[in-house]
């Protein structure tokens, strides 16, 4: 049964003479590693260029914040649920009064914490969040050292306030937005 | 006592321990950057950059690895012979620096009304001179192979030794068609037969192309690096060796290739020639320029060459060890036989 027409048989009739001089199939293959030494490289000098990503690429998480910094999980854990690695874990509580401006709604996430080494990057749990507060940004997770820097908290995953450090958020935010975008295209197409 | 240190030319001693020095560290510097050109040339072949942060365009490379060689840790194995150990890659090396000494880097120069000749020694026998020290290379490989105790070591070192012992015999042949056409064994001769007419090359391009397969042989490079053999004998006859020891191995095969393109450039590209087919004192520079120059062509020459090493080896794979013989024994010894048959017959039918 032929499943291809790709099949190629293999030449077995013992070597021409010009074959066994070797020269001239070594001198084509010189002429081909010549021309190689112009060609352009596919190598990319990593920290100062970097690759571009594919729309659909999934780094790094990031918690979102509303435009006046307030944070948006509510700590539901949906995306605990939905995550196949069971990588993340959250504790819940209440906003107390004279917290409205830490969080935007009654009820947010003390302690919320991604185990980068479980992790699969599979971004269910951007898909499952019904608040907009999580997002896979384009940064992958760095070289560390110990085990337990790879366990990222919110010092690590909460973006950058939007009025103290503006400059960052927006850095963020854009990457957000860029996703935001892409999303609703995939989702029209 | 007295007389015989004053009949002593002083200042001859002296220039050629000056020239000597020079020589060295030319060759050291040249090995050290071959290294560097070998890396980018191969990157570019395989369409990388190579080594490019170490400074400039990664120019301090070679400066960076040698220094990560001598502070490794030196690991002299518990069951080897430490006296041959130790000797195995210091012959290697002095053995590679050796050769330097006959090979005319160029004409004569001219300081304080004294004519300095640009070769250590014109020794009359100058190319027996440089076959007896390269074969001597072989110990350098073979001592360190059996002082490892190590298999993979010996396998190494066994097919070096077979390896550069039936090359070194077509290179022999084929020398002696050019022996045959210059009549002369001096390289510093050689080279002045080949200033004002064509280029050796032009007479036995066949005996050109058997001495450099048997010179890539005699280097052990790619494609008949069977004595290292990564994949096969993990290093081969350096599997043991480490830190600065290890370092002189791989840097004695770089001089090696240095020496070994000087050597071609001046038996078949004329040496210190610029111009094949002419008469450069037709120019009227001075003595000092046309040194110079000629020096600064015999160098592009080597470049070359050194270049056509690293060309081939990153574009054939290595031979199996069964075809290595087969095209040594029974290619290109008979073809160097033939080449030699054919220039004699002509010799003798040009000259009746």
């Amino acid at each position: 049964m032929q499943l291809t027409n790709r099949a190629k048989s293999v030449d077995r009739r013992p070597l021409s003479l010009m074959e066994k001089i070797y020269l001239p199939a070594i001198f084509k293959g010189m002429g081909i590693t010549f021309s190689h030494i112009f060609k352009k490289k596919v190598t990319i000098n990593y920290p100062e260029e970097t690759r571009p990503f594919s729309p659909v690429f999934r780094g790094l998480h990031i918690l979102n914040r509303d435009e006046e910094g307030r944070e948006n999980c509510t700590a539901c854990g949906l995306c605990a649920v939905a995550c196949p690695a069971e990588a993340i874990t959250m504790d819940a509580a209440e906003r107390l009064p004279g917290e409205e401006h830490l969080y935007r709604e009654e009820k947010y996430a003390a302690k919320y914490e991604i185990n980068m080494l479980r992790c699969i990057f599979c971004g269910l749990c951007e898909e499952a969040c019904p608040k907009d507060a999580i997002y896979l940004t384009e940064t992958f997770a760095p070289a560390n050292y110990s085990r337990k820097s790879f366990i990222y908290g919110k010092d690590n995953l909460v973006i950058p306030h939007p009025k103290e450090n503006s400059d960052a958020f927006q850095k963020a935010k854009g990457l957000i937005d860029e996703r935001k975008e892409k999303a609703k295209q995939e989702k029209t197409a | 006592m007295n007389s015989i240190l004053l009949s002593v030319d002083w200042a001859l001693v002296l220039e050629k321990t000056l020239f000597i020095a020079f020589i060295i560290s030319i060759s050291l510097v040249i090995a050290m950057y071959t290294t560097y050109g070998e890396r980018k040339i191969a990157a570019w072949i395989q369409d990388r950059h190579g080594p490019n942060r170490a400074g400039p365009f990664g120019l301090l490379q070679p400066l960076a690895d040698g220094l990560k060689l001598f502070f490794k840790e030196e690991i002299i194995p518990n069951s080897s012979n430490k006296f041959l150990f130790i000797l195995g890659p210091s012959l290697a090396m002095i053995t590679a620096m050796l050769t330097g000494a006959v090979i005319p880097w160029g004409d004569k120069i001219e300081i304080f009304g004294r004519s300095i000749s640009l070769q250590i020694a014109d020794v009359n026998i100058g190319i027996l001179y440089v076959f007896g020290v390269v074969s001597l290379g072989v110990y350098g490989i073979m001592i360190g192979a059996w002082a490892s105790n190590n298999k993979f070591s010996l396998m190494g070192g066994l097919r070096a030794a077979s390896q550069i012992i039936s090359y070194e015999l077509a290179m022999g042949i084929a020398l002696i068609a050019l022996l045959m056409t210059s009549g002369t064994l001096s390289l510093g001769e050689m080279v002045r037969q080949q200033q004002t007419g064509g280029w050796n090359f032009f007479i036995q391009p066949l005996g050109f192309l058997i001495f450099l397969i048997c010179a890539f042989a005699e280097c052990n490079r790619t494609p008949f690096d069977l004595a290292e053999a990564e994949n096969e004998l993990i290093g081969g006859y350096h599997a043991e060796y480490s830190s600065m020891k290890l370092g002189f191995y791989l840097f004695a095969e770089y001089i090696n290739m240095f020496i070994s393109s000087a050597v071609m450039a001046s038996l078949y590209f004329g040496g210190y020639d610029i111009i094949p087919f002419y008469d450069e004192s037709a120019w009227g520079l001075s003595v000092n320029t046309m040194a110079v120059l000629g020096a600064l062509a015999l160098f592009v020459k080597i470049l070359l060459l050194i270049f056509v090493f690293m060309w081939v080896r990153w574009t054939i794979p290595r031979f199996r060890y069964d075809q290595l013989m087969n095209l040594g024994w029974k290619g290109l010894i008979p073809l160097a036989l033939f080449n030699m048959l054919i220039t004699a017959a002509f010799i003798l039918f040009l000259r009746k």
